[in-house]
């Protein structure tokens, strides 16, 4: 059968593109290896101090071990109210969906910036009650990556929803099932994927999060991109580029992996 | 078999914690942000007024309105060259396009920033090259103005154009193309003449969300702009944080929100959202 394949300007233009994409990645890896203080290119020699300086200077340690932390707790948060709220609409498509959803997309939709200035003015307001619970507190951050992933773990555990057979809920309803019986043994083992995949991925926007953040931190809560904003704005910190590189491994090792598992999933 | 009373309490028990959350976490808090804009330092309208005559905040809004246009052409022509391979490509061209949009897509927008700040600063790669092969004896200024915030943005937003165009030239019908190409048109004309009018949905939904994308843009804009080429997210952040003017700040919010809302409903009067993804 024949196909339309994109001729040779398409790819060379499609290549240029490519190169543009990967570039930044790339220009990463030779400034890491700098001997120098500075960001600069290496001049003949190499050096791994900036790897060194991620494991000895405690500061990055302290701030991947927050992010991580508030990162497992706002994707438990948004997983789970996701889920509660899609099952509701899966199972009782109540009136008003529509709008209910739009609703929840929210922030999502509203420009990053913000949504940040409403959480500043909301963990500001709730500061004075709780010295826990309030601005530039790990828990604050906690709660406000939450609200920022909510909508990307909603709309995947409303798509693997939508993909599932209406007949099976309706079997265990007709056999007498609960509503929490059908939930949690009949409809939650078929969407497990999404489900997974939901928290992975609220997991990842609230440990790269940096806009929202940045509103919301200043001294104590420190988490790894805010740490690297840091050392951005100032004097450019070389040991970024050793992050960066290290960052970079990890992504593309991890798409990898789940472009293998797709590939084992879709041959069974 | 819907609307009996249990129905709609199930409903609303399972639909009530995600809507109180953001209710309580979001939607009060907004409303805080919209009362601050009118009651801050003043009661009145005095913010939204110096918004309309602020030199400085006009200019603002200007400069983010030009870049963002500039960065929606630039991303929606780079997006749609290597869609175009990723969706007709053979199968070693479509693995290999997948691959450079995803990874610069799933890698953190700060790390993304400071890859251009490597390539592009005064001592950065393109600099200490041109200079070693004698090109320039000066390094070029490409970072710390607006190049260096469009690069940096059309970068970021590439990804995210090829999306609703890829979604576009999936549901084309090949048929069509291969029948214009059957009857003796060139491959030119054929993609200008058919292909490219039969993506036109997913043209307009790159580009629409690639300029609401741009126009709330802080990270980029603040790391390779420098201070220097200050957009509006980054006036909203200088303004609650540098000089206390929470007013003026909120004012802004409410304004970029009203404009963004106006753009979405534009959007989906002429793309359907499912095209989108």
């Amino acid at each position: 059968m024949p196909t339309y394949r994109p001729g040779p300007v398409s790819l060379i233009l499609a290549v240029l593109v490519a190169l543009f994409l990967l570039m930044p990645l790339l220009a990463v890896i030779p400034v890491s290896l700098t001997p120098s203080r500075m960001l600069t290119m290496p001049t003949g020699e190499l050096s791994l101090r900036h790897y060194r300086s991620l494991i000895e200077d405690p500061r990055w340690l302290e701030s991947i071990l927050l992010s991580l932390r508030i990162g497992v707790v706002s994707s438990i948060l948004s997983t789970a109210l996701a889920l509660t709220f899609s099952l509701g609409v899966w199972m009782f498509q109540p009136r008003f969906t529509a709008a209910l959803v739009g609703f929840v997309l929210l922030p999502m939709v509203v420009p990053p910036v913000v949504s940040a200035v409403t959480l500043y003015f909301l963990l500001t307001s709730v500061s004075g009650l709780t010295s826990f619970f309030g601005y530039d507190t790990w828990l604050g951050v906690a709660m406000a990556h939450s609200v920022m992933t909510v909508p990307f773990a909603t709309v995947l555990i409303l798509v693997s929803l939508s993909q599932l057979d209406r007949r099976i809920d309706l079997a265990a309803r007709g056999l007498g099932a609960s509503v929490w019986e059908r939930a949690t043994r009949v409809i939650m083992p078929n969407i497990k994927f999404g489900i997974v995949t939901a928290a992975l991925l609220s997991f990842v926007l609230s440990w790269e999060e940096i806009g929202v953040t940045l509103f919301i931190t200043s001294v104590n809560a420190i988490t790894l991109p805010r740490l690297m904003w840091m050392g951005l704005r100032d004097n450019i910190d070389p040991a970024i580029a050793a992050l960066s590189v290290i960052l970079i491994i990890i992504t593309v090792l991890v798409l990898a992996v789940r472009s293998v598992a797709v590939k084992m999933r879709g041959g069974q | 078999m819907r609307g009996t009373l249990s129905d709609r309490m199930g409903a609303a028990l399972l639909m009530a914690p995600l809507l109180l959350f953001l209710i309580l976490a979001y939607a009060w808090p907004f409303l805080g942000v919209v009362k601050w804009s009118f009651t801050l330092p003043t009661p009145g309208l005095e913010q939204y007024h110096a918004l309309l005559t602020d030199d400085l905040v006009q200019s603002v809004f200007i400069r983010t309105l030009r870049i963002a246009a500039i960065v929606t052409v630039v991303s929606v022509t780079a997006a749609y060259a290597i869609t175009v391979v990723w969706v007709r490509g053979s199968p070693t061209q479509r693995v290999l396009a997948e691959f450079c949009i995803l990874v610069p897509f799933w890698i953190s927008v700060l790390t993304r920033a400071f890859g251009w700040v490597a390539l592009l600063s005064n001592r950065g790669l393109i600099n200490t090259w041109l200079q070693s092969i004698g090109f320039i004896s000066e390094p070029l200024t490409l970072v710390r103005n607006e190049f260096g915030v469009i690069v940096g943005m059309s970068h970021f937003l590439i990804p995210f154009a090829v999306f609703p165009l890829a979604s576009a030239m999936r549901s084309l019908d090949e048929r069509v193309l291969l029948a214009a190409r059957g009857l003796g048109s060139s491959r030119m004309r054929t993609f200008w003449t058919v292909f490219v009018p039969m993506t036109r949905s997913g043209i307009i939904g790159s580009a629409l969300i690639t300029f609401v994308f741009s126009l709330g843009f802080f990270v980029t804009p603040a790391i390779l702009g420098g201070g220097r080429s200050v957009m509006i997210a980054e006036l909203i952040y200088l303004r609650i944080f540098q000089s206390p003017d929470w007013g003026l700040g909120a004012a802004i919010s409410v304004v970029l929100v009203v404009f963004v809302g106006a753009l979405m409903a534009l959007l989906f009067r002429y793309v359907k959202p499912k095209q989108l993804v």
